[in-house]
């Protein structure tokens, strides 16, 4: 069994790069088994597809603008997922949807994926998020926590694990 | 009576790159490119560590992570007058050639031949006579009747479920789209199979950079992995190996797939050897330094004035003053205060966004100049400086393409059809295999470097007090980049970054002369303004990236179906 937990997101654009951060503070707070890859994805496009393969979990990250409350997380979950990507295509954008559109048409698609989608406030250039998105961060890193400890995986904290 | 179309957004993977043209009796007649998102990394910069400016670049943009950090760190070792190890030199050229072939591969097969390919066409293809017209092009092991009747049967599945996902956008039975469904077929085939060889590409990137997307074993001085034979943690014999058969593998298919397709789709599409020449000085600088103090290069790099191929003057240094003292950069028709043009080191970033005003300012990229010209870059401008200063594997494979089309077209072609949108994509061809050559170099300079017992790979920087200046030179995929930091007391007082989509999608400069997009569009045939896919089949040419990614996800656009909130 094997899993990967991918941030995406542009970390010089303020809240934009929250997925990015998430994913490094996961790595920090827990230990995670080897069976879990936790990458920082950042704005990447097809060099993210071998990332797919033979994953039987996926966890993507990704700010997410959806009209919400700033901070609010929603979770997409199977077929829906590619669906939210797809929000932005235009001719010939590789992005994180195209990626997944190929490793679908390359049988790669892992068994279970979920997205994390945190509704940002902040776009302008500079480094760090803004508090709302931050709770937000802290509340998907959870739940990804949660999720990943569900599907059988060992998720340590390092030191004590004061939220539960 | 003129018709405007906008196209907005041509691309988002580098935020947002807005086409205007104005179209008359079917042809463009005016042009303009916009870059709709500012970048802001010179402010981002300001005051911090030099050391660290790497990290910070390779995040400006989606694709070009690497460029970036390895732009940055020449910047600072120029500043700093460094020289950088052997061993670093070459772990850092492997990485910018498995970088590019990677880049070049997935643009021309992912993102450009869908402008010409046309994937529905090749569900009707016969089986047979494709497979028979790819072992006529080359001897490519996936050219056979099982690989190529399997890729059909996954386009009919993929096409039958009437997601059309990745191919979701194109632009199926255009009339400007002429390739038989054969044609269609097999280049359908390769564009599944360069999935495969992009990955392992990649991989090089991975076993050398530590981490991919975003290297981790670069410093300014050289880079951080150990060297050491024997011991599993480091750069081992066996990982080196390893990378030597992922090129290889990666190799057979550029030379016997990547090569012929695009030499196919030039033939079929000769007419498009007319048109999108556009801003015809091409300028380009040598990279894959050899010596530690970087005055030896691999690849030649020079200047082209209006394309004309006998006034090529070579760059035979990075550090050449002709070549750093001729960069300016202007912002009559750019967002920010004031209207100067300035050598990057004096330039100074305050946005200043007054809306879209084609008179006017109408973007975010600035218009840099050379001498005083607009200039071209990327691999067309590249490949011909390589080709006119004798470069054996560039020759090799310009005069092989070009004889290949040749005979597919029954028409002598000559170098002069580079001049133009399809040769712009056949340049980016040629360079990936010029670029595969150059692999093999770098890592047998490495064996028999590490041979030599010399396993050395990072010398200190060192930060004197007052200011140093200092450039730093990339021939990156998708052409020349620089970097421009001012150190003071060991801080960033001034960094810009003059990238290569600022070069080529930028506005027009102070003499109101037109960007080397918006020249290239000008006079490109029109069949439908409601789907001008002949525009984007001009700018994808150039592979278009604004130097910025956003990367949201939209949920305003299309409603996103099932979600739970938390």
């Amino acid at each position: 069994m094997k899993a990967l937990v991918l941030g995406i997101g542009n970390l010089l654009i303020g809240d934009e790069g929250v997925g990015c951060l998430a994913v490094e503070a996961l790595g920090r707070r827990y230990t995670l088994p080897p069976s879990v890859e936790c990458v920082d994805g950042g704005t990447a496009g097809f060099e993210l597809l071998s990332m797919l393969a033979n994953k039987d979990h996926v966890i993507l990250i990704d700010a997410l603008r959806d009209d919400r409350e700033p901070g609010t997380v929603i979770m997409v979950e199977g077929e829906h997922v590619p669906r939210a990507f797809m929000a932005r295509t235009t001719p010939h954008q590789l992005g994180i949807c195209d990626v997944l559109a190929a490793a679908q048409l390359t049988d790669i698609m892992p068994g279970h994926l979920t997205l994390y989608g945190i509704e940002p406030k902040q776009l302008e250039v500079g480094i760090g998020l803004s508090p709302e998105v931050e709770a937000g961060m802290e509340k998907t890193i959870r739940a990804v926590v949660n999720q990943l400890r569900h599907f059988g995986y060992e998720v340590k904290r390092n030191g004590i694990e004061s939220e539960h | 009576m003129a018709k405007k179309i906008t196209i907005d957004p041509v691309t988002r993977i580098e935020g947002h790159l807005r086409i205007d043209c104005e179209v008359d009796n079917g042809k463009v007649t005016n042009a303009w490119s916009s870059g709709q998102m500012w970048r802001g990394i010179e402010i981002i910069l300001k005051g911090r560590d030099p050391r660290d400016a790497w990290a910070y670049t390779q995040r400006i943009c989606g694709v070009c992570t690497t460029v970036h950090a390895m732009a940055s760190v020449r910047a600072v070792e120029d500043a700093l007058k460094m020289e950088i190890p052997l061993n670093a030199q070459y772990i850092r050229n492997m990485i910018i050639g498995a970088h590019g072939i990677h880049d070049h591969m997935v643009h021309f097969y992912h993102l450009c031949a869908l402008d010409w390919v046309d994937i529905v066409s090749a569900t009707k293809a016969d089986v047979a006579a494709t497979a028979a017209l790819g072992q006529k092009l080359s001897a490519w092991k996936g050219n056979s009747p099982q690989e190529i009747k399997a890729t059909q049967d996954r386009l009919k599945k993929f096409i039958g479920t009437g997601q059309l996902g990745i191919f979701a956008s194109g632009y199926w039975g255009h009339p400007a789209m002429k390739l038989s469904p054969e044609v269609n077929l097999l280049a359908a085939t390769h564009y599944l199979q360069a999935l495969d060889y992009q990955r392992k590409i990649n991989q090089v990137v991975a076993i050398l950079g530590s981490k991919t997307p975003h290297v981790q074993n670069l410093a300014v001085g050289g880079v951080t992995n150990p060297i050491n034979p024997d011991s599993p943690a480091n750069l081992t014999v066996e990982k080196l190996f390893h990378i030597k058969t992922l090129i290889d593998e990666v190799g057979d298919f550029i030379k016997q797939a990547m090569l012929t397709d695009v030499a196919a789709i030039g033939a079929f599409y000769a007419d498009w050897t007319q048109y999108g020449a556009g801003v015809l000085n091409y300028l380009s600088v040598p990279d894959m330094p050899m010596d530690t103090k970087g005055t030896v290069f691999a690849l030649p790099g020079g200047y082209i004035p209006g394309g004309d191929l006998t006034k090529f003057v070579q760059i035979a240094d990075q550090r050449e003053k002709t070549l750093y003292g001729g960069i300016k950069e202007s912002i009559k028709h750019a967002w920010y205060n004031g209207n100067w043009d300035r050598s990057p080191y004096e330039e100074e970033t305050v946005p200043n966004y007054t809306g879209y005003d084609a008179d006017n300012k109408y973007s975010w990229v600035k218009a840099p100049t050379y001498l005083g010209q607009p200039a071209q870059v990327g691999p067309l401008p590249h490949v011909v400086a390589m080709y006119l200063a004798g470069h054996a594997a560039t020759k090799t494979y310009v005069d092989q393409t070009l004889q290949t089309v040749s005979a597919l077209a029954g028409t002598t072609v000559g170098i002069d059809a580079l001049h133009s949108t399809i040769g712009r994509i056949a340049a980016r061809v040629i360079r990936c295999a010029v670029l595969y050559e150059n692999m093999n170099v770098q890592w047998q300079a490495l064996v028999d470097n590490i041979g030599k017992g010399d396993l050395d790979t990072f010398n200190a920087p060192v930060f004197p007090r007052g200011e140093q200046r200092g450039t730093g030179f990339h021939e990156a995929p998708r052409g020349m980049l620089s970097h421009w930091i001012v150190i003071e007391n060991g801080k960033i007082k001034n960094y810009q970054a003059v990238v290569p989509s600022t070069w080529n999608a930028g506005p027009r400069n102070a003499d109101d002369a037109l960007g080397p997009y918006e020249a290239s569009l000008v006079g490109n045939p029109i069949a439908d303004p409601e789907l001008p896919l002949e525009v984007l089949r001009t700018v994808h040419s150039f592979d278009p990236c604004l130097a910025c990614a956003i990367h949201l996800v939209d949920g305003k656009k299309t409603p996103l179906g099932k979600v739970k909130v938390l």
